[in-house]
């Protein structure tokens, strides 16, 4: 579960205030919202990446409020994708259970079963420099999600890609989705997106966030 | 009908406005390239191994070699931290942080030469000459002379790489169970090599050419602190110009090739290169 509690934040002239919302456990959460609404912002600060001024973040019923990142147990996939330059495509999926210095055989096995589910084993000797728009978000997401996170967060991780590796990406998304394994925040800026996708679907406007049905 | 079509005088004025930029640019090129040649025409080979077979210009060879070495060691050991301060945070004082770092580069270097031994004579530098090591005049000051300049133009360097490396893949990594620490060793340096190694180079040339601080810190005794900007200076002074123009030759070879390894690693927009 994904609670989010009469959050504040504040960043120069710019401020959310009182930003209240719930994602049920295993649920697929869009947040929709304009550009420069605030949206990735509330996300980041989930994540932990930006300090709160004010209210509570709870993930599975913990407060994390002021948690490091490291201690939310997050999985988290950028606009951008932000992969790891100097690694090869395995050593970014593997990243995170390397950091926790799991067995090299599960590392191994939970390497391959990501690239066959995410179909990029062709790619997994492969550096990041070259891989298209959709090859990287899928590397992006099966980074994030290789410790088997309770919470995923997705930032725009459609509106790169063009619109048969995005039918390719949600296609995916949608599987992550039924398996019902991880709840979902994905922020967008698309409709379309929110529709297909969202079992709970948020639209942030003039710094509120309402439900929709 | 007139004869000059407007497109004919375009393309004369085009080739009169390029022609007068490439003159006058091009002499500021002729003369690059005549100091480089009159150079090579006044000396011969026989120059040149006079002049290496002279143990005081060995030893010079050899304390350039090695005390540039550990500057460019030293200068990324403050370059990489500052640099990445400066990039990825803000904290209070930072503009002044950023002006005095560009003291040493806009300072006459004789300036700074003087002001390492005003500070080595001060009291807490003699206690430190006393109780620590000897500094002033001896090889240590070398170091530090080159030091006081390399490492600025380090610091500069390793900013601009930080600069250019997406802060977001970091923060990836502490979403990911990284703290910072390891989120800058695993993901931020390797991801830094380029800068690294030209920061490394440039800090390295940069104190192979040093020479006005050292002169005023280290003085120019042969066989302690001869470095090879010393050795030229010194051989002037005698009147042998052969042997300075083949260590003068000696340095200019090692430069250009510092300025080829630092193009091929690609780290243009430092301004310094």
């Amino acid at each position: 579960m994904i609670a989010v509690d009469n959050l504040r934040l504040s960043q120069g002239a710019f401020a959310l205030n009182g930003i209240n919302f719930t994602i049920p456990t295993g649920r697929y959460g869009v947040l929709m919202g304009k550009t420069g609404s605030g949206k990735t912002t509330i996300l980041e600060a989930v994540a932990g990446l930006r300090s709160v001024s004010g209210g509570k973040i709870l993930l599975d019923g913990r407060e994390v409020t002021h948690a490091t990142p490291a201690a939310r147990g997050v999985g988290y996939v950028p606009q951008d994708a932000a992969l790891f330059r100097s690694m090869t495509v395995s050593a970014n999926l593997s990243f995170a259970l390397r950091i926790r210095k799991a067995p090299l055989t599960e590392i191994e096995r939970r390497v391959h079963e990501l690239a066959d589910w995410l179909d990029i084993a062709p790619l997994l000797d492969r550096f990041p420099h070259g891989l298209s728009g959709g090859e990287a978000q899928r590397v992006a997401l099966g980074r994030a999600l290789a410790c088997r996170p309770r919470i995923l967060l997705l930032d725009e991780p459609l509106s790169s890609l063009d619109e048969d590796t995005r039918d390719q990406m949600t296609a995916l998304l949608l599987k992550v989705k039924q398996a019902h394994e991880v709840t979902v925040l994905h922020v967008t800026h698309n409709r379309r997106e929110a529709e297909q996708l969202g079992d709970v679907r948020l639209r942030l406007d003039a710094g509120q966030i309402d439900s929709e049905a | 009908m007139s004869t000059h079509s407007p497109d004919a005088a375009g393309q004369r004025s085009n080739r009169v406005f390029y022609w007068c930029l490439s003159l006058l640019g091009g002499t500021y090129i002729v003369l690059i390239v005549a100091m480089l040649v009159a150079d090579l025409a006044y000396t011969s080979p026989q120059h040149f191994s006079a002049a290496l077979a002279k143990p005081e210009i060995r030893y010079a060879i050899m304390l350039s070699l090695v005390s540039c070495s550990i500057t460019a060691i030293l200068s990324l050991w403050v370059g990489v931290p500052l640099g990445y301060l400066l990039s990825r945070t803000q904290f209070p004082g930072k503009t002044l942080v950023d002006t005095l770092l560009d003291i040493p580069i806009v300072l006459p270097p004789l300036v700074i030469g003087l002001s390492l031994l005003i500070l080595f004579t001060s009291p807490p530098g003699r206690w430190f000459q006393e109780n620590v090591m000897s500094v002033t005049y001896f090889v240590p000051s070398v170091i530090l002379a080159q030091f006081s300049v390399a490492a600025a133009f380090a610091v500069r360097t390793m900013r601009v790489t930080f600069d250019q490396i997406n802060p977001r893949t970091e923060q990836v990594a502490l979403t990911l169970g990284c703290t910072r620490g390891q989120a800058f060793w695993n993901i931020t340096l390797p991801e830094a090599w380029r800068g690294l190694l030209t920061a490394g180079t440039l800090s390295w040339a940069r104190s192979l050419g040093e020479f006005g601080p050292i002169l005023i810190f280290s003085g120019a005794t042969r066989m302690r602190t001869e470095v090879l900007p010393t050795t030229v200076f010194l051989e002037l002074s005698i009147g042998n110009l052969e042997a300075a123009l083949a260590v003068s030759l000696l340095m200019i070879v090692v430069a250009v090739a510092v300025l080829v390894l630092t193009r091929t690693l690609g780290l243009r927009g430092t301004g310094l290169i």
